[in-house]
């Protein structure tokens, strides 16, 4: 009998070859305050030391809860060399990519210039957001894809971002957040939707977001356990407004993807948008189609956080109204309620399903060959 | 069930853990308070390295508004999605029923027996005069 002996447990799990799957809410983080400064005008960079950033919603870096996990990450993922969970590519790579086999991985970064009220400031961050999405990672491991950020409260200027960026395969889709001044089928966000259909883009909705408003819509909670549960909720007066705003109708080819909010409640929200547009229609006639139609056209859905219902019988439920077709898998690291590909999805789903679930509708969906 | 000595007790002083891989079992081990504990060190949710997690206590209310905050430094909180178990006896405290992690006995035993056996401990030097951590499985 041979007992080994280590400092720390490797929680790296070893290199196997799994089936290649698709990755499409990673974190990454900056290692440093001011990793940004090389894409920042001298100007922009003056304006952060002396005036900092005025945001809509009071605490820029969110309530100040260390959110269930330091950094809400994973305890097991600070990166040898120092710095915050998410910052470094070699041992995103090491714990996330090779040992999951990850083929595409989309990044989505967070605390980024979006929601801030200077907007010449936020269209600034953003891009530089963006230039550094290229340098740190994507130009560095052809497995990552970025996200276009865009100061989204300033419709034209995160227009222009978009457009700046089209064609560039380093990116695959637009990114919104869920919470914002204002509900998100509003005309100010239209240009947004504009560009990205334009560009062939799809726009992620992304939990979160600075707006101003509270987190829940019956104002701010006591918990951070209210918080995880609003953003369900946050999400689904985003998307009504998006269908009731007519956004689907005008901009026909435009796909959103919703990123970290669950999709367990996409049913009945559609079934309940369509009741009440069977008796209000003629107040909203530009939408002509039963909003079900529309959601289930242009709406995709990551996983992460999956649905846990006790019953698997009644995941498969949800997932059928939603289509095998609309799931794009995600494990939302390094943040700590991050899903493991392999414990994720219950027994009984057929071949065809699971490829799609972790790997293939991503890839159409993002245009990776 | 076979013992296996781990560590002599002063390489495992109070307030420390020990990772190790038993027969391929990760398994990590306690110092609390010169109590010991053996852990498997793989959280049976979605298999985290579960031990490397913060030691904290128990939070039960029996109403609301009142608050206890027992067992402290005993209960093991899992580094990915904060599930709590209770190090002592590997029960979970979100589903005690259909979810625990194999709890493994660990204790000191002297060199003197750990030399007579039947204690493996291959790649550990075994002196008479010493103490040693020794868990069982
Ligand atoms: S893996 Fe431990 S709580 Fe999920």
């Amino acid at each position: 009998m041979n007992i080994q002996f280590r400092e720390q447990t490797d929680s790296v799990a070893p290199l196997t070859v799994k089936t290649a799957i698709a990755d499409c809410d990673i974190h990454p983080a900056r290692a440093t305050r001011t990793e940004l400064y090389p894409y920042l005008a001298k100007r922009w960079q003056h304006h952060l030391e002396v005036y900092g950033v005025h945001a809509y919603q009071g605490m820029m870096e969110g309530p100040p809860y260390p959110k269930a996990q330091p950094n809400a990450s994973r305890r097991d993922a600070y990166p040898p060399e120092g710095g915050p969970q998410g910052s470094s590519l070699s041992f995103m790579q090491k714990q996330l990519l090779d040992p999951n086999n990850v083929q595409l991985g989309v990044l989505n970064p967070l605390n980024t210039g979006q929601g801030i009220r200077n907007h010449e400031l936020s269209a600034a961050l953003c891009s530089a957001i963006n230039d550094w999405q290229i340098d740190k990672w994507t130009s560095k491991d052809k497995r990552l894809k970025a996200s276009i950020v865009v100061g989204n409260e300033d419709g034209l200027s995160a227009a222009a971002e978009i457009r700046e960026r089209a064609g560039d395969r380093n990116f695959v889709q637009v990114l919104l957040l869920s919470r914002n001044v204002e509900p998100l089928g509003q005309r100010r966000y239209w240009p947004i939707y504009q560009a990205a259909e334009e560009a062939g883009l799809p726009v992620g909705v992304h939990a979160f977001g600075f707006g101003g408003n509270p987190i829940t819509p019956s104002g701010w909670p006591s918990y951070y356990i209210e918080e995880m549960v609003g953003h369900s909720q946050c999400q689904q007066s985003a998307l009504a407004s998006l269908v009731l705003e007519g956004v689907f109708e005008r901009f026909p080819k435009l796909k959103m993807v919703m990123i970290e909010a669950g999709f367990g409640w996409a049913p009945s929200l559609a079934w309940r948008l369509d009741k009440v547009w069977q008796r209000l229609r003629s107040e909203v006639p530009h939408v002509k189609r039963p909003p079900s139609e529309y959601i289930r056209e242009q709406v995709w859905w990551t996983t992460q956080p999956m649905e846990d219902p006790e019953r698997r019988e009644d995941l498969f439920d949800v997932i059928k109204w939603i289509g095998w077709d609309r799931l794009l898998f995600a494990t939302d690291y390094p943040h700590w309620d991050y899903d493991e590909p392999s414990r994720v999805l219950p027994a009984g789903v057929s071949e065809a399903n699971r490829e799609a679930f972790y790997l293939g509708n991503a890839k159409k969906l993002y245009g990776i060959a | 069930m076979a013992r296996h000595v781990i560590a002599p007790v002063d390489e495992l002083p109070p307030g420390t853990r020990k990772f190790l891989e038993i027969d391929g079992r990760p398994i990590a081990v306690f110092n609390i308070k010169g109590e010991y504990f053996g852990l498997m060190n793989r959280c049976p949710h979605q298999g985290a390295a579960l031990c490397e997690g913060p030691l904290i206590g128990l939070a039960q209310s029996s109403e609301p508004g009142e608050i206890e905050y027992t067992k402290l430094g005993e209960i093991i909180r899992c580094p990915w999605h904060g599930w709590e178990f209770d190090i002592r006896t590997g029960q979970s405290y979100c589903d005690p029923r259909r979810f625990r992690v194999k709890a493994y006995p660990a204790h000191v035993e002297p060199g003197a027996s750990v030399v007579k056996g039947p204690y493996v401990a291959e790649t550990i030097p075994v002196k008479v005069e010493s103490d040693y951590v020794v868990v069982e499985l």
